[in-house]
C-alpha cells in the first residue's frame, strides 16, 4: 500500500474558473492508494510548496500528484519541492487540468469530470513510479555560431570575451550580413558601416574567434553539451593560408556580374569580394559565371597572382567539429513583392525596395551616394515610398508587422531630403508604429522639418507613364483618391525567413513558425532558448527585428551559451532507457535506432545450466540517453524500457482512465 | 461542346454586334449555345445594390433553370457574369445561402452548374491551337490594346485570370496574328454609367483610357463587355466635340468579332458595320475586309 498525496491547484481562476477544484480534490480522496488530497489557490508558489511538503511529513506520504498546468513550466519546480521534503523527486507525477482542460473546455461540469479522470490516471501511474537518480556528463566548452550579420558577429565577440573559443559559419564570402548593405542607421542616422565594420575585424582579430566564412552546416548530431557538427567549406577557388588579399586578381577578372550585395544594381568580378570591407578580405569564384570554370579558357587571374593562391581545382571540404552550444544569427530576407500586380510585379525598374536604396545611397554603393534612378540613371525629383508592401497583409503576404520598415522609411526620406535639394517624398502608410528609443522623435522630424508628406491609405496601382511612375491610391483621412506622379517608388518590403530556414531547422532539430522564423522556447520568459537543449537564437531569424533587438538578443543568447558553457559537467535527466538483460537477446536492433548513439553492446557472464557462459547484451549509456523512448518501440521483446515511462506505468494510466 | 446561354439585357439591344459575332464563333468552333427559356434580369447594377438578397436571388434563377438542364451557363456581358458568378459562389459555399435563395426564387438551384464568360469558354477551352488552325486570315499585326474592365476578372481568386495583369485576350490576338500591346489600362474603370449620370466624371475615365491606348501604339481597342465597349465607342464623338484636342478615332472590337473576321466571316455579318467608330479602315488596312 502506497501513500499517495494528490494536491489540486486552483490556478487562480484559470482553472477554478471552469473546473471544480474541490470536487475533484474530494473524488481523488477515494482513489486507491490515495491517503490525503486537497486544493490550493497557487499550488507552484512559495506557501503552495509549503502545503505539499506539510503533508509529506504529516502524512507521511511516498508520492505525490499535482493536478494543475502543463508540466513543461512546473514540473521541476515540484520536483525540488520533494527533494527539499527528503523525498525521491521522481515519485511525482502531475496532471494537466490547465491546458488539456480548463482552458479548452467551457462546460465547468464536463471539465471538472474530465478534471477526475486525469487525476485518477496520475494517481494510477504515480504507485508504479521508482525512485530515480540523474547522471552527469562532459561539456565540449566551445560554441557554434550560424551566421555571421550583426547579430552573430556581436554573439561571437561577447562568448569569446568570455573566455570560450566561437566558430562563426557564414555562408556569404564575408562576415558582416545584412547591416553591412545598409547605409545609415535610424535613429541616430551614424554609418553602418562605421559602427559594423570594426566589429568585424575585432572579430576576425579575436584569440577565441574563428571564421569558416563560404561555408555552411551541413550536419548537426549530438545533443546539449556535445554536438558532433559536420560543416562544409565550399571550394572557394582561392587558398585562404596563400592569398593576401591584395586585389590584383578582382582587378583583372575580364567577367563582370551582377552584384549581389549591391542588390543587381552595380558589377561585381568573378573573383571577387562583395565589399571593400570584407572579413576575410579574400575572394571567391563564383564558378557559374566564371569564364574559365564555363568554357575552360582565361585563367587570368592564376596568372596575375603574386602568391599563387589562385586553385581551380579546389573542392568542397567536409570537416566535423565538437561544439558544447550552437547559436542560430542566421537573419532575413526581404519580401519578394513580385506578387503585387498593383505594383507591377515587380517589372518597372524604378519601382525598388527598400535594401536597393540602401545601396543607391551607400557612398560605396553603385552610384557612389548619389540617389539616381536605376531606369535612366536621371536624379528623383519625386519620390513615393510604400510601406507594408507583404507586410500586414494576408491575402498576398505575411500576416505580421515587420516593425523596422515605419523606421527605415522616414529614414530614407530623411535622406532624400538631404541629399536632393528640392525634392519631395510621400509616404503612404497603414499605422506608423515607432515603438523605441528615440523613434517617435525621429518620425515626427522626418514628417515636419524634413517635410515628408505622410498620406494614410493605400496605393491601388503603380504604371508607368512616359517618363514617370503613375502612383494611384486613396488618402483614407480625407476619403479621396490622390495621384502622384513620381520619379522612383521605394517599396518597404517585409522583413521574412531566409527561404532555407525550415531546412536548417530540420537538421538542428528546433521549431519553427508558419512564417519560417524560428520559435523561442517561450515567448516571454525564455525568448533566446529554442526547445531543443543546447540551441539559442539570436537575430533577424526569430522573427522580425532592428539593429538594438538584434544586438540586445545577440547579447542575451550569448549569456544563455557563456552559462551552459561555464559548467563542467552537465546533470542529465533520470528519464532514460533501461535494458532487462535477462531478456535481453543481444539483437542490437535499437542500436541502430538511437540517434544519440547512447546504445552500445556488452558482454555479461551468467550461469547457465550449472555453468558461467559470456553473453551479449544491450547497454545504455545513461548519460548520452536522452529520454526519447525510440529504441523501447523498437526492442522486438520489449525489455528496454524508458524509466518514468515504463509499460506498466502506461498500461496503468490506460487502465485507470479506460476501465 | 454544349452551353446554356445568357445574353442578358445588352445583347438583345446596344450590344447585338457582341450577340452576332458570338454566334459565329460558336458555330466555327463547334460550341452549340441553347438559349436559357425564360431567362429573367441579372440585377447588375440595380439589383445588388438595392438588396443583397435580390442581387444573388435574380441570376440564381437563371442558374436554376440551366441547372434543370444540366448546362453550364455562358454569360458574355461581363457584368451578368460577375453577378451570375457573385451567386455561384455564395450558394456554393453556405448551405443557409442556397436555402434563402431557393425560398425567394421557389426554385431549386444547388450549384451544380455554374457560369463561365465567352472570353473564358472561346479562348481558354477552346485553346489557342484551335483559335490558330480555324484561322484563314491574319491580323496581319495590327496593333491592338486589350480591355477588360473591371467586372471580368475580379474578384480575387474567382476569376478566370489574373485580376491585375490578365492575358486572356492578350494571347487571342497574339495568336491570331495581332499585336497585344502592353499598357497599364487593362483593368480600368470605363465609368459604367457614369457618363449618363455625371457626364464630365465618366467621360474622364473613358478619356484617359482612349488616351493611354493611343499612347501605347494601339491602333484599336478589344474588349469583352457590352457596357465598356459601348462606353469607348460612343463616347469619342463626345469626347471630341466637349474637349479641346481631343480628336479619337479609336476603333474599338468586340473579341469576338475579330475572331469571327479571322476565321473568314464576312465584317458585315459580324456587327462591325454598326458601331460608331468607323472600323472599315483599320480592317482595310490589314487587308481584312
Amino acid at each position: 500500500m502506497r501513500r499517495t498525496g494528490v494536491f489540486v491547484c486552483h490556478c487562480g481562476s484559470n482553472i477554478a474558473g471552469t473546473v471544480d477544484v474541490e470536487r475533484v480534490a474530494k473524488e481523488a480522496a477515494k482513489f486507491p492508494n490515495v491517503v490525503f488530497a486537497t486544493d490550493y489557490k497557487y499550488m507552484c508558489s512559495e506557501p503552495g510548496q509549503q502545503v505539499i511538503k506539510d503533508a509529506i511529513k504529516e502524512h507521511n506520504l511516498d508520492r505525490v500528484v499535482v493536478a494543475s498546468c502543463s508540466p513543461r513550466m512546473h514540473e521541476p519546480t515540484f520536483r525540488r519541492c520533494l527533494e527539499s521534503a527528503g523525498m525521491n523527486p521522481y515519485l511525482f507525477e502531475m496532471a494537466n487540468i490547465r491546458e488539456h482542460c480548463s482552458w479548452v473546455h467551457p462546460d465547468k461540469e464536463k471539465g471538472t469530470i474530465k478534471s477526475i479522470d486525469l487525476v485518477r490516471k496520475a494517481a494510477a501511474k504515480v504507485v508504479k513510479d521508482e525512485p530515480l537518480q540523474k547522471s552527469s556528463i562532459g561539456i565540449t566548452k566551445r560554441a557554434l555560431v550560424i551566421g555571421g550579420g550583426i547579430a552573430g558577429i556581436q554573439v561571437a565577440l561577447d562568448i569569446a570575451d568570455a573566455g570560450f573559443p566561437v566558430t562563426i559559419v557564414e555562408k556569404e564570402p564575408t562576415i558582416g550580413g545584412r547591416m553591412a548593405q545598409i547605409d545609415k542607421t535610424f535613429p541616430t542616422l551614424d554609418c553602418s558601416a562605421c559602427i559594423l565594420t570594426p566589429k568585424m575585424v575585432d572579430a576576425s582579430q579575436h584569440p577565441n574567434i574563428e571564421i569558416l566564412s563560404y561555408s555552411e552546416v551541413e550536419k548537426v548530431e549530438g545533443y546539449v553539451g556535445n554536438f558532433d557538427i559536420t560543416i562544409r567549406k565550399k571550394a572557394r577557388s582561392v587558398d585562404m593560408s596563400k592569398c593576401t588579399g591584395c586585389g590584383t586578381c578582382w582587378e583583372k577578372c575580364p567577367t563582370k556580374v551582377d552584384s549581389e550585395f549591391d542588390m543587381q544594381l552595380g558589377k561585381r568580378k568573378a573573383i571577387y569580394t562583395p565589399f571593400p570591407q570584407a572579413v576575410p578580405n579574400k575572394p571567391v569564384i563564383d564558378r557559374v559565371n566564371c569564364t574559365k570554370f564555363r568554357t575552360g579558357k582565361c585563367g587570368i587571374c592564376q596568372k596575375v597572382c603574386p602568391t599563387g593562391a589562385v586553385d581551380y581545382e579546389q573542392q568542397d571540404e567536409l570537416i566535423t567539429e565538437k561544439y558544447g552550444a550552437i547559436v542560430v544569427a542566421t537573419g532575413f530576407n526581404q519580401f519578394d513583392h513580385s506578387v503585387y500586380g498593383e505594383y507591377g510585379y515587380g517589372k518597372y525598374p524604378d519601382v525598388i525596395t527598400g535594401l536597393h536604396f540602401e545601396r543607391l545611397i551607400n557612398a560605396s554603393g553603385p552610384t557612389m551616394g548619389k540617389i539616381k534612378r536605376p531606369s535612366d540613371h536621371k536624379i528623383p525629383e519625386t519620390v513615393v515610398f510604400i510601406k507594408c508592401v507583404g507586410s500586414r497583409d494576408e491575402a498576398k503576404g505575411k500576416s505580421y508587422c515587420s516593425r523596422t520598415c515605419c523606421m527605415y522609411t522616414a529614414k530614407h526620406a530623411t535622406l532624400v531630403h538631404e541629399k536632393i535639394p528640392g525634392s519631395k517624398s510621400y509616404i503612404f502608410y497603414m499605422d506608423v508604429r515607432t515603438p523605441g528609443k528615440g523613434y517617435e522623435e525621429f518620425y515626427k522630424r522626418t514628417a515636419e522639418e524634413y517635410e515628408a508628406q505622410y498620406i494614410r491609405g493605400r496605393v491601388s496601382k503603380v504604371y508607368q507613364k512616359g517618363d514617370k511612375l503613375v502612383v494611384r491610391g486613396e488618402d483614407s483621412l480625407i476619403g479621396r483618391p490622390v495621384e502622384i506622379e513620381a520619379d522612383m517608388v521605394v517599396l518597404a518590403n517585409a522583413m521574412v525567413a531566409r527561404e532555407d530556414a525550415g531546412d536548417l531547422a530540420r537538421t538542428l532539430g528546433i521549431s519553427y513558425d508558419k512564417d519560417n522564423f524560428f520559435t523561442e522556447a517561450h515567448p516571454k520568459l525564455r525568448p533566446v532558448e529554442t526547445h531543443t537543449a543546447g540551441v539559442f537564437l539570436a537575430g533577424a531569424c526569430q522573427g522580425p527585428k532592428d539593429i538594438p533587438d538584434s544586438v540586445a538578443q545577440a547579447g542575451a543568447a550569448a549569456s544563455k551559451a557563456i552559462g551552459l558553457l561555464s559548467k563542467t559537467q552537465m546533470e542529465s535527466d533520470a528519464i532514460v532507457s533501461n535494458v532487462d538483460e535477462s531478456r535481453c537477446s543481444g539483437c542490437m536492433i535499437c542500436k541502430g535506432i538511437c540517434p544519440y548513439k547512447a546504445i552500445d553492446a556488452k558482454l555479461i557472464t551468467e550461469r547457465v545450466g550449472g555453468k558461467m557462459a559470456e553473453r551479449q547484451v544491450a547497454a545504455v549509456n545513461k548519460s548520452l540517453c536522452q529520454g526519447c523512448g525510440a529504441c523501447t518501440v523498437a526492442c522486438r521483446a520489449g525489455c528496454l524500457n524508458l524509466l518514468g515511462f515504463t509499460n506498466e506505468q502506461i498500461l496503468a494510466e490506460v487502465e485507470a482512465v479506460c476501465l | 461542346m454544349k452551353y446554356a446561354y445568357y445574353p442578358g439585357c445588352s445583347l438583345h439591344s446596344t450590344g447585338i454586334e457582341y450577340d452576332m459575332s458570338s454566334q459565329l464563333v460558336a458555330g466555327k468552333l463547334g460550341v452549340e449555345l441553347k438559349e436559357i427559356p425564360d431567362w429573367n434580369c441579372c440585377g447588375a447594377s440595380a439589383g445588388h445594390t438595392t438588396n443583397h438578397l435580390l442581387g444573388l436571388a435574380l441570376p440564381a434563377r437563371n442558374l436554376a433553370i440551366a441547372e434543370k438542364e444540366g448546362l453550364d451557363v455562358m454569360a458574355p456581358c461581363a457584368s451578368c457574369y460577375n453577378r451570375m458568378k457573385t451567386s455561384e459562389v455564395a450558394v456554393k459555399s453556405s448551405e443557409e445561402t442556397k436555402a434563402k435563395v431557393a425560398e425567394v426564387t421557389e426554385m431549386e438551384y444547388e450549384g451544380k452548374v455554374g457560369v463561365k464568360s465567352a472570353l473564358e469558354v472561346f479562348v481558354k477551352e477552346a485553346g489557342l491551337d484551335a483559335i490558330k488552325s480555324l484561322a484563314v486570315k491574319n491580323l496581319g499585326g495590327m496593333k491592338i490594346a486589350a480591355y477588360y474592365g473591371c467586372l471580368l476578372v475580379r474578384p480575387v481568386g474567382i476569376g478566370f485570370d489574373d485580376p491585375e495583369n490578365p492575358m486572356t485576350m492578350d494571347d487571342m490576338v497574339t495568336a491570331l496574328g495581332g499585336e497585344a500591346v502592353d499598357w497599364p489600362f487593362k483593368t480600368e474603370c470605363c465609368g459604367a454609367s457614369l457618363p449618363t449620370a455625371r457626364e464630365m466624371v465618366g467621360l474622364k475615365l473613358v478619356y484617359d483610357i482612349l488616351t493611354m491606348a493611343q499612347s501605347a501604339g494601339a491602333e484599336a481597342i478589344v474588349t469583352a463587355c457590352p457596357l465598356c465597349f459601348m462606353n469607348l465607342d460612343m463616347r469619342q464623338n463626345d469626347l471630341n466635340k466637349k474637349v479641346d484636342n481631343a480628336n479619337f478615332q479609336l476603333p474599338v472590337f468586340y473579341f469576338t468579332e475579330l475572331m469571327a473576321i479571322a476565321f473568314g466571316e464576312k465584317p458585315a455579318k459580324t456587327g462591325v458595320r454598326k458601331h460608331f467608330v468607323d472600323t472599315s479602315s483599320v480592317l482595310a488596312k490589314y487587308n481584312l475586309k
